[in-house]
């Protein structure tokens, strides 16, 4: 048996290009919405449930991979939730453990990882279908698309709302990370509405406009010719 | 199926265009500015003129961004009549960067993130204002006591620099609570209405404007009287006007009747917190209002209906600005189930039959 480590790295290289930019839960699947809205008031929330969301979604595609020869079609939905959920609850309780203040400034959206779309949808349209090196790769990509969104979204909230960047990133990281919180404007008095709801929906708007704006730009540069392209 | 048979069509030209309307707007608008910049001095007038040209300047931007001309679309006053109402619904002695960030929002995010002039949900300016209010609930309830040019307690024109550009503290003294804010202290602390507004609340004052309120909130008469011009012009529908002042008087009255002492009247309700002026130039904007009179009545009374209710069992004391918001949001479901009639067919869809006299309604304008 022989074993071709080039064509595995091409496609992990494909399946981290589609999780990060091409195929993002966020920008390209626009999946998982209510966490990301709800959580993202600053880039360190966005980082801790991001990192914990990518936590679930590496697991999940390993447990659903491995079973997969097991599941039988009329149950594997349940069954993929229970599956899930039992990670979760593993992650809420760790988190409840030693990241106390973390898991108090994430509040319900912890447990309500479970719910998220994005993880049920990669273990139904990929992991169960998938070997496992393979589910375990999408799941990584997948996950870190999702925390790169988190973050990036977490970021522009973060610094109109309140002046600062990755506030509090110590309570999630721990005291060697205090270099990270930035307070980039001092003595500022605050944008409320990048901080309240409304300031998500308009950030996420604008950060999907610029995606498509990039793709546009990408697919007009490597077919000039032919096809027009769409205008951004 | 029958032959079509050839129906003339309509060809009566209407002349004029947007930058008509807009000229128009802009001038019934005119004498109330006016006398918002008497009153309240130059301050007003550097946060006016900020405002205008920094809503004319992101008109430019975001045309250049989306590469379109400039000149028709800078030239047809849209963006001077959104400024113009932006600056209007402000607190006089705002600082400057509220003006352009409140420019900012409405052109960006209120008209051209939506595709441009005639495409946008919400109405730009009142978009603004309640993002404004959101965001920075000091400076937007920072209320002056009317300080008219040229008086001695006036500021003059370098304090008015200072004021609108460098942050130099409002004095206290020269600060005052809005009618309806006050109404709403005095109630939440179980005074009853005669008293928590004794000595605030004057029909006379109301009426001409000589109240802490927005730059062009003010004076009840000319705010009615440009509005009439625009009804005589027929620039505006009279639809919406009267359902929501009708709408506000009526359950101004019917509650006051219940209890006066928790109630404040129709003339309180009308003549404050920028009604007049939403009724007549905000509410009644082409783009994001109903097409139809009976949309148009129903939309007119729902901003009626939501500015009670927000002013009687909200958290703010002013309402108009959310509840045209969201009458807007409201505008492409009304204007589903009430659609003008389609021109050759009936009110149910069938066509006409060409010599007949219209059975249900058809042929009055739609």
């Amino acid at each position: 048996m022989t074993f071709a480590i080039r064509p595995l790295l091409q496609d992990y290289r494909q399946l981290f290009r589609d999780g990060l930019w091409d195929n993002n839960v966020v920008t390209g699947q626009l999946l998982a919405l209510c966490p990301l809205l709800a959580v993202t008031g600053t880039a360190t929330n966005g980082l801790g449930l991001g990192l914990a969301t990518t936590f679930v979604l590496v697991a999940s595609g390993l447990l659903v991979s491995l079973f997969r020869g097991i599941i039988t079609p009329e149950v594997r939905i349940p069954v993929f939730i229970l599956l899930i959920a039992s990670l979760v609850t593993l992650v809420d309780l760790v988190m409840n453990a030693y990241l106390y203040a973390m898991h108090q400034a994430l509040g319900l959206f912890i447990p309500l990882i479970v719910t998220n779309c994005a993880i049920l949808g990669r273990a139904e349209a990929f992991a169960s279908r998938q070997p496992v090196h393979r589910a375990v790769a999408d799941g990584l990509a997948m996950g870190l698309g999702f925390t790169l969104i988190l973050v990036v979204l977490g970021a522009v909230r973060e610094i109109p709302g309140q002046g600062t960047l990755f506030a509090d990133a110590r309570l999630l990281l721990g005291e060697g990370f205090a270099w990270m919180e930035l307070t980039l404007i001092p003595d500022y008095r605050g944008l409320l509405l990048m901080i309240l709801p409304p300031g998500a929906f308009l950030a996420l708007g604008f950060i999907l406009a610029g995606k498509r704006v990039l793709d546009a730009r990408r697919s007009a540069r490597t077919a000039p010719q032919g096809a027009t392209a769409a205008t951004p | 199926m029958t032959t079509p048979t050839p129906v003339s069509g309509p060809h009566t030209h209407a002349p004029g265009g947007i930058a008509t309307d807009m000229t128009w707007v802009a001038l019934a608008l005119l004498p109330a500015t006016a006398f918002g910049i008497y009153l309240f001095g130059w301050p007003a007038l550097n946060l006016l003129l900020v405002t205008v040209t920094s809503a004319l300047a992101f008109e430019a931007v975001c045309l250049k961004l989306a590469r379109r001309p400039l000149r028709p679309a800078l030239s047809d006053g849209s963006a001077l009549v959104t400024g113009l109402l932006l600056a209007l619904t402000l607190p006089p002695w705002s600082p400057w960067w509220i003006g352009v960030l409140g420019a900012g929002f409405a052109l960006v995010v209120g008209k051209h993130v939506f595709g441009g002039l005639g495409q946008n949900l919400f109405n730009p300016a009142m978009l603004a204002r309640v993002a404004l209010l959101i965001s920075f609930p000091l400076e937007m309830t920072t209320w002056v006591i009317p300080q008219p040019l040229f008086t001695p307690g006036a500021p003059g024109f370098l304090e008015g620099v200072a004021i609108t550009f460098a942050g130099a503290p409002v004095p206290d003294a020269l600060t005052g609570a809005t009618v309806l804010g006050q109404a709403q202290t005095g109630l939440s602390q179980d005074l009853g209405l005669s008293r928590s507004l004794e000595g605030v609340y004057d029909p006379l004052h109301q009426a001409l404007g000589w109240i802490p309120a927005s730059l062009g909130e003010g004076s009840a008469l000319l705010l009615l009287a440009g509005g009439m011009v625009l009804l005589a012009r027929r620039i505006i529908p009279w639809e919406i006007p009267l359902a929501l002042l009708g709408t506000l008087a009526l359950l101004a009255t019917a509650f006051m009747l219940v209890d006066p002492e928790c109630h404040a009247g129709p003339g309180l309700h009308l003549s404050s917190g920028g009604v007049l002026l939403a009724a007549f130039f905000i509410a009644t904007d082409p783009v994001t209002s109903p097409a139809t009179r009976a949309g148009r009545l129903l939309f007119g009374a729902g901003c009626g209906l939501l500015v009670f209710v927000i002013r009687t069992w909200g958290g703010y004391p002013e309402g108009i600005a959310f509840a045209i918001l969201l009458m807007n949001a409201m505008t492409p479901l009304i204007d589903h189930y009430l659609r003008p009639r389609t021109f050759g067919r009936t009110r149910r869809g069938r066509p006409l039959e060409p010599t007949q006299t219209a059975p249900d309604g058809a042929g009055r304008r739609p």
